[in-house]
């Protein structure tokens, strides 16, 4: 049986992480607000693009001219992994479910003969994969020092990914990271960024404008495809971003309101042994008493 | 016809502008265009270059980086990969993006030796970006106009 003073003690400290996880959560909501509004922000970029580039894919594709990252190079032996997780932990299954997806989908790939390679996004999800996996990772991201995710980091991640691609590192790239639903829910989701895919258009859809193009549908193509990278990679962190502080917010929530249950049973714990003391005290006092 | 059209900018991270337009120049990879309600449907890509909106509320400028324009029904979209209204480009910012570029031409000059077209592409980029600089009255430093 604990004294009294643990009792107390415990109490105390139980009170100030709830404390701590109560900040966190608050900080968590203020920036989930902020990572909603960039993802809100930078929506309509990203359907313009992609209206724009699926048209233009639609009418090239087929060609045997179609670049390489819309046709693919023709194989898909080498696969690349793109995951992306957060920097921070502390924010519930967020960064253990986007690391089980692409196990999951390296443990595939490895089933069916392929060449896996792995670029992480963030220190959580390589801290995870690296047992069992860390053969396979080729290059690492470190976001820890930028504050708020920019375009500029999405394309520098493009950038070098591009880079493997032209090199013929691999064949085909899928991006790995969370789909922000709501404040509980975010969705692990596999994306394949090369070679692009789009939604082909719907059947019978009245048939869009026709455009002219300046320089020509193919230069056009050739100088969007490796900005769609960097555009889908940008949406990806955004997506990531509002995620992470949505998992944290609930999670903080869970772990606020487990301490504070937590602080009711050792109050009444402790009022308990205290009575406890009291009552010991009276008996002695009394058959002291007695006694004489 | 009407006189005018809904034109937006848009960067990836933030939209700049959506208005109703009278006009608006573009710095068009082949060259410059001006847009007017009624023009026909063109999607053209983008160079480093200043583009000028002409609208009710007076006319306004952006320095655009590169990206491109669709010319549809609806109006005009510009997507930039990076745009500043013009009043917001310090030399800062304007060293700092001459610097990619520079970087950039310097990179393909190290890996396409035989290759003109990708050193001749970077190169033109980093001379457009030049002269922005001189259209707007910030100084390219001693940025070495490719040659």
């Amino acid at each position: 049986m604990p004294s009294l003073k643990d009792l107390k003690n415990r109490i105390e400290s139980v009170k100030s992480t709830r404390k701590i996880t109560k900040a966190m959560q608050m900080v968590a909501a203020a920036k989930l607000r902020r990572a909603q509004e960039a993802a809100e922000m930078s929506r309509p970029y990203a359907e313009r693009f992609n209206a724009v580039l699926g048209a233009l894919a639609a009418s090239v594709g087929d060609s045997d001219t179609a670049p390489r990252l819309l046709a693919g190079t023709g194989s898909d032996q080498t696969h690349l992994l793109i995951v992306m997780t957060a920097e921070r932990g502390l924010c519930g299954g967020f960064n253990a479910n986007i690391a089980k997806l692409a196990k999951q989908h390296a443990d595939r790939l490895k089933s069916d003969g392929k060449t896996v390679k792995i670029v992480t996004v963030g220190k959580k999800g390589r801290d995870n994969m690296r047992r069992g996996y860390g053969d396979l990772f080729i290059d690492h991201v470190d976001l820890t020092e930028v504050k708020s995710v920019g375009y500029a980091n999405a394309q520098e991640i493009a950038k070098n990914v591009l880079d493997r691609f032209d090199a013929g590192e691999f064949d085909v790239a899928t991006i790995f990271y969370s789909k922000f639903e709501n404040v509980v829910s975010q969705k692990p989701t596999a994306q394949q960024i090369i070679p692009a895919s789009f939604d082909a258009p719907e059947e019978g859809a009245e048939p869009s404008t026709v455009y002219d193009y300046e320089p020509s549908e193919e230069a056009i193509l050739a100088d969007l495809l490796p900005r769609g990278v960097a555009t889908q990679i940008f949406a990806a962190l955004l997506e990531n971003g509002a995620s992470e502080q949505g998992a944290r917010m609930s999670a903080m929530d869970n772990a606020t309101r487990n301490a504070g249950e937590m602080i009711d049973k050792l109050t009444i714990e402790y009022n308990r042994s205290r009575q406890a003391v009291i009552t010991n005290e009276l008996i002695e006092i009394i058959s002291g008493a007695e006694a004489l | 016809m009407a006189d005018t059209m809904q034109f937006d900018l848009v960067s990836p991270e933030r939209q700049l502008a959506s208005l109703e337009a009278r006009a608006v120049q573009v710095p068009g990879a082949e060259g410059d265009l001006t847009f007017m309600p009624g023009h026909t449907p063109l999607i053209t890509t983008l160079r480093p270059g200043l583009l000028r909106v002409e609208s009710a509320e007076g006319d306004k400028e952006y320095v655009v980086s590169g990206g491109f324009a669709e010319m549809g029904a609806g109006g005009l979209s510009v997507l930039a990969e990076r745009a500043l209204p013009r009043e917001d480009m310090t030399q800062e910012r304007y060293d700092e993006m001459l610097e990619e570029l520079k970087s950039q031409y310097q990179k393909a000059k190290d890996n396409f030796q035989n290759e003109p077209g990708p050193v001749d592409d970077a190169a033109k980029l980093l001379s457009d970006m030049v002269a922005v600089g001189g259209h707007i009255g910030l100084s390219a430093g001693n940025a070495p106009l490719p040659g």
